[in-house]
């Protein structure tokens, strides 16, 4: 006696053919020109058959997609993410915040390839750099846009800071995601900070040495800081890499976390109207204002 | 269960946040810099009229150009006993280069008698007091000795207006007047 077959899983089971798809029954048989055998007959029939497999190919993306969905629940997150409601007068002016990450976008994947010739050390950091403009391919092209990059987040940063200020964009309830985008922008600032010096030529160092003093100028707190930066009273080895550390590794994860925070409060709060939109009077007040 | 719990978990990240924070802050309160003596030449080499340049080495491990600086050596004259000398005072006046302002190198120019920075304009004269510019106290300057007739270069140390000697400060920071209490001196100094 044979045990039962186990249950196929239902994307290995044969599907049953949509409605119309099934080939024709009533045509009268026989070998005539419109028999079952007829010529007609067969290229229909291949016709059909060059439907069905088209149709089977476009299930299997959508069956993909379904099965990571059934097992996320990703879908209606997704949904309220992308496809979510924005105000009359919605402008090119809101893609700022947008263009801003971009930027944060292109500077983490240039970083990442620039720290493959990267060498963090006094003797080795200049002449690395120098490697990577004149004899890495494409490498005078990828420092460049990390380079220029940066200059194009912090103006881009800016802009967007300022459009949200003249928009009245920080206002109730969206005071907490003016401060996170503060707090983004003192970061960003740091970034530019650290990553001056890891060219190591004379403008870098003498530019950092300044940038450490000026925070050592800072009362109370300020000789502790220069201290943390330098990692001690002097300028070491170590104060290059400890920058490094900072600008490739702290910075980015605080920053990336908070674009985060950002985006959802975004999502969660929805954009504002731009100021010259009037609000539209609701029905009961238009009436009892007549 | 659920405070164990939490208990073992507040340990488990402090075991591995303390050490961690403390390993990125320890330079704060670690005085790094050893007391080594360095040789800048023979007695011949120095008067007591002009400024002579030598380069040392501040930072021996960081090799390279990096740890090196420039400083400024004359003989001291009896106008050099500065008002917090206990004994003798220094044989030898060696001047930093580091501007008091925000750290750029100067330079002396004989002609003018002056240090000059080139980064925001200070100026310093012949002692090394502020004659002009942004800087908030006079040049640091390197405790000196003199063995088997050779100058050595010590430790370097700050001081006032007055040319009293104080613990190395930072360039930008006071040490002058009510100022000082808003920059402190720490362990790594």
């Amino acid at each position: 006696m044979t045990p039962p077959k186990p249950p196929l899983p239902n994307s290995l089971k044969r599907r049953p053919d949509r409605p119309g798809s099934q080939p024709l029954t009533g045509a009268p048989g026989g070998n005539g020109p419109n028999g079952r055998n007829g010529k007609a007959a067969v290229a229909l029939r291949k016709q059909q058959q060059r439907e069905k497999r088209k149709q089977q190919l476009l299930e299997i993306p959508i069956s993909v997609v379904g099965w990571l969905d059934e097992r996320s629940g990703v879908s209606p997150f997704l949904r309220a993410f992308m496809f979510r409601k924005t105000p009359r007068g919605t402008n090119w002016y809101y893609t700022l915040g947008s263009a801003t990450l971009f930027a944060f976008l292109s500077q983490a994947v240039t970083g990442v390839f620039l720290a493959m010739y990267y060498d963090p050390s006094p003797s080795g950091a200049y002449g690395s750099i120098r490697h990577i403009i004149n004899e890495v391919w494409l490498g005078e092209l990828v420092r460049g846009m990390h380079r220029w990059g940066a200059t194009v987040m912090v103006v881009l940063i800016f802009v967007h800071m300022g459009r949200t200020f003249v928009f009245g964009a920080y206002k109730y309830p969206r005071e907490l995601n003016w401060v996170i985008g503060v707090v983004l922008l003192v970061l960003t600032l740091a970034m530019a900070f650290t990553g001056y010096l890891l060219p190591f030529d004379q403008r870098s160092f003498w530019a950092t040495v300044v940038g450490v003093n000026i925070n050592a100028s800072g009362p109370i707190v300020g000789p502790y800081l220069a201290d943390f930066l330098r990692a001690g009273p002097e300028f070491t080895a170590t104060t290059l890499s400890r920058f490094y550390a900072i600008h490739m590794l702290l910075i980015p994860v605080l920053i990336a976390a908070l674009i985060g925070a950002h985006i959802y409060l975004v999502t969660k709060l929805g954009t504002t109207a731009p100021p010259w939109l009037k609000a539209e009077k609701s029905r009961d007040l238009a009436k009892e204002e007549v | 269960m659920s405070g164990g719990a939490l208990a073992a978990g507040g340990i488990a990240t402090a075991a591995i946040a303390l050490p961690a924070l403390g390993f990125a802050l320890g330079p704060v309160a670690e005085d790094t810099i050893q007391d080594n003596w360095r040789d800048v030449g023979p007695e011949s080499d120095f008067n007591a009229t002009t400024y002579v340049p030598k380069v040392i080495t501040i930072v021996p491990e960081v090799g390279g150009e990096v740890g090196k600086t420039t400083i400024y050596v004359r003989k001291a004259i009896a106008a050099d006993k500065s008002p917090s000398d206990k004994g003798a005072p220094l044989p030898y006046v060696a001047i930093s280069t580091r501007c008091m302002h925000l750290g750029c190198p100067v330079r002396y120019v004989q002609a003018s008698q002056r240090f000059i920075c080139p980064c925001h304009g200070g100026v310093y004269d012949y002692e090394g007091k502020v004659v002009g510019g942004p800087p908030v106290r006079p040049l640091d300057r390197f405790y000196t000795k003199v063995e088997n007739g050779r100058v050595l270069v010590g430790k370097r140390f700050s001081l006032d207006s007055h040319l009293r000697r104080y613990k190395p400060r930072d360039p930008s920071n006071h040490v002058d007047g009510l100022w000082k209490y808003l920059y402190p001196s720490r362990p790594t100094t």
